[in-house]
């Protein structure tokens, strides 16, 4: 297991700022079950920050922490300067937060809740509707429509729309992409990238590896804790052995053939193929040959270019077991 | 300010949106003025009799027709066999057994006391003392006409005696639609309060609402000012609505200030939708409210004194009463109402009322905490 790395060096640009977020040791129990262990990580101005982690990791535990709907039993932990334990009043003007679970009126309108939100916050739908004129434009024709009628992409919309019409310095969005299609998931990103550019910093969680690179820094969360915090590109980097994609028509004799072959280090699927790590030192018998002996005769084995999720995998499955992950079957991404 | 206001036209956009709690808060309380004022009532009309007369005397048949003649019984049977007469209380065919030995009209006319037996069917133990009453007083008067008979009075001449007549005083006729529309009244405005607002806030907990409302700067007393208002305002129409029917209705007198009747009720409603606001920051689903919300409604209701006076319950009970804001309503309603009492009259219970709207509204600030 990596030492969890706090702000990271490439990162210079930024280190004369005062992080949005500033987290030391953050513990969280319920009971008897541990959320949440020595979490430490800093949040930089403008950046776009994603937690990734499989369900049950404390994602969510984190981000309520962080939204002040939940203390913390350890450690310190400042929003914008604001400490989450004293001064949650600062925090809660200056922060936009989406649930993962869809939580505004479903027997409103579109527009009451716009109207709603704005109020609650003291301000207007009209004085921070540039902020908000891309994504809920979008939803504006219906919003005669109560919320509880409109569709996931649709609903997501309206919640970011909510969140952000106070004009917020910190966006925080819990799983913002989970349950929604793939064309809504590239067009949220989309519409996040779009919100850099107002210098709002967003922190974002998602169970889906592949967006990690959508994310200027991520930090990978697993069973209450920070396995490591780098940019996306770093994080592939720290990918060291060679990876193999092996690819054949039955995929699942091939994935059982392969857990069986002594050089094995890991196998994972992946889409189609399946990649494949070799311990450094090898048996006798070459892996063509091994596979042949366990009739997969069609096996055709090329090197591959690790990806970021090669590296979290090889980085969980470290001591922990191994977690379910999600992968979309029809993955948009490039 | 300018939140708070926001907060309430929610509520109400979501409470007349919802198509059938919108009807409902304006059925309810006509169902429940027409269907409980009339239906509950202590008075009895036709207390099933059976006769067993061992004597057939004319003095003994003078004491069955003289009962015969009251308005309140009905012989349903006539027998000599005590067996007969045990089967038909069994069957609920006769609520009262009266026994008349051999030899009454004899030793009646010899001046010896002469023991009848009653039996009396105390299923209903209510009905039982009333039916009781009622003829007793038949024997009473039968009685006096044997002691003018005795002392060879002519008929007209008046026995000396001490003669009872009383008066009912604020409720003539103890008519008891009169006696029960105050308390149904508390009654209606307790349901309709306590269920609304107690159900509503854990629906926003349900649906995550509450969530989002959290991490808004929305304050703790905006949000539950914001909750309590639309249900004050709705149980407070709902009482007026209650009102007209019992007195357009039911021809209930009322005897004293409007104003007072609305104030008192107000206080009592803030204290009962604090009391449902501090319950629903226990529950997480709405079955666990209902449940625990209608266990109160009973136990409050009950030992309001709507049905038996207070006085009568042990002192224990009495005690518990201190706490129950039903018991002061049902008091403050039927004095306004039936006496006219005002609100020097009302200042103990009404201040009551306050320190226990106070007590519970503060219970259910400091229960409801935005960090959970």
């Amino acid at each position: 297991m990596e030492p969890s790395r706090r702000a990271c060096p490439e990162k210079q640009s930024f280190s004369h700022m005062q992080p949005v977020v500033q987290a030391l040791g953050i513990g969280k129990s319920f009971g008897t079950t541990v959320a949440l262990r020595d979490i430490s990580f800093e949040v930089l101005p403008g950046e776009v920050f994603g937690f990734i982690g499989p369900d049950g990791a404390g994602k969510t535990t984190l981000f309520r922490i962080i939204t002040t709907l939940l203390l913390p039993d350890a450690g310190e932990i400042q929003v914008m300067g604001f400490d989450v334990r004293r001064d949650y009043r600062g925090i809660r003007k200056n922060i936009g937060y989406m649930p993962g679970r869809f939580s505004l009126y479903m027997d409103l309108t579109v527009e009451e809740n716009l109207r709603f939100y704005a109020t609650v916050f003291g301000t207007t739908v009209e004085e921070n509707y540039d902020l908000i004129r891309d994504i809920y434009s979008q939803i504006e024709p219906f919003k005669h429509r109560m919320a509880g009628k409109l569709s996931g992409g649709m609903k997501q919309k309206l919640a970011l729309s909510c969140a952000l019409i106070h004009k917020p310095s910190l966006l925080i969005l819990d799983e913002p992409t989970t349950g929604v299609d793939a064309v809504s998931r590239a067009e949220f990103w989309e519409m996040l990238k779009k919100l850099k550019a107002h210098n709002i910093t967003i922190v974002v969680s998602t169970p889906y590896m592949d967006e990690a690179t959508r994310c200027d820094r991520v930090a990978l969360i697993q069973n209450g804790r920070i396995f490591s915090v780098d940019t996306p590109d770093h994080i592939t980097a720290g990918f060291s052995r060679p990876l193999l994609q092996v690819k054949s028509a039955s995929k699942h004799l091939l994935m059982n053939a392969l857990k069986k072959y002594p050089g094995t280090l890991s196998v994972w699927p992946f889409g189609e193929y399946v990649h494949l790590t070799l311990r450094d030192v090898l048996p006798e018998e070459p892996l063509p040959r091994f596979l042949e002996r366990h009739g997969i005769r069609d096996a055709t084995l090329m090197e591959a270019k690790p990806g970021i999720e090669d590296r979290f995998l090889e980085l969980m499955s470290g001591a922990e077991p191994v977690p379910e992950y999600r992968k979309e079957v029809n993955d948009d991404q490039p | 300010m300018k939140v708070i206001l926001y907060l309430i036209r929610k509520e109400f956009l979501q409470i007349f949106r919802d198509r059938f709690l919108g009807k409902a808060i304006f059925a309810v309380p006509v169902v429940q003025m027409l269907l409980l004022v009339p239906a509950v009532t202590f008075e009895i009309r036709h207390v099933n009799l059976c006769v067993i007369d061992r004597d057939m005397t004319p003095a003994s048949r003078e004491l069955t027709g003289q009962l015969e003649g009251s308005s309140f019984f009905r012989i349903t049977r006539k027998t000599f066999s005590e067996e007969e007469a045990r089967t038909m209380m069994h069957r609920n065919r006769c609520d009262l057994i009266l026994q008349i030995p051999e030899g009454f009209g004899r030793n009646i006319a010899r001046g010896i006391p002469v023991p009848v037996q009653v039996g009396v069917n105390a299923i209903n133990a209510s009905n039982a003392q009333l039916s009781w009453g009622y003829l007793n007083g038949v024997i009473q008067n039968y009685n006096l006409n044997r002691l003018k008979k005795g002392a060879g009075m002519p008929a007209g001449v008046q026995l000396q005696q001490v003669s009872l007549s009383n008066r009912y005083w604020y409720n003539e006729m103890l008519n008891y639609r009169h006696y029960m529309m105050p308390g149904v009244l508390g009654i209606l405005v307790l349901a309709i309060g306590f269920i609304l607002a107690g159900l509503n806030l854990v629906k926003e907990k349900e649906s995550g609402t509450i969530e989002q409302i959290n991490v808004t700067p929305v304050k703790k007393y905006q949000f539950i000012l914001g909750k309590m208002t639309p249900f004050l305002l709705i149980g407070l129409v709902d009482l007026a609505i209650g009102l007209t029917i019992g007195i357009f209705t039911f021809g209930v007198p009322f005897q004293g200030s409007i104003l007072l009747l609305f104030l008192s009720s107000a206080v009592f409603l803030v204290g009962v939708l604090g009391l449902a606001l501090f319950m629903s920051t226990f529950a997480r689903t709405q079955q666990q409210f209902m449940f625990t919300g209608f266990f109160f409604i009973i136990v409050f209701v009950l030992m309001s004194g709507i049905f038996t006076p207070l006085e009568s319950m042990p002192l224990w009970a009495q005690k518990i009463d201190l706490v129950n804001p039903m018991a002061y309503i049902m008091r403050i309603n039927r004095m306004i109402m039936l006496k006219g009492s005002g609100f020097h009259d009302l200042r103990n219970d009404l201040l009551a009322l306050v320190l226990i709207a106070t007590a519970f509204t503060t219970l259910a600030v400091w229960r409801y905490r935005k960090t959970a």
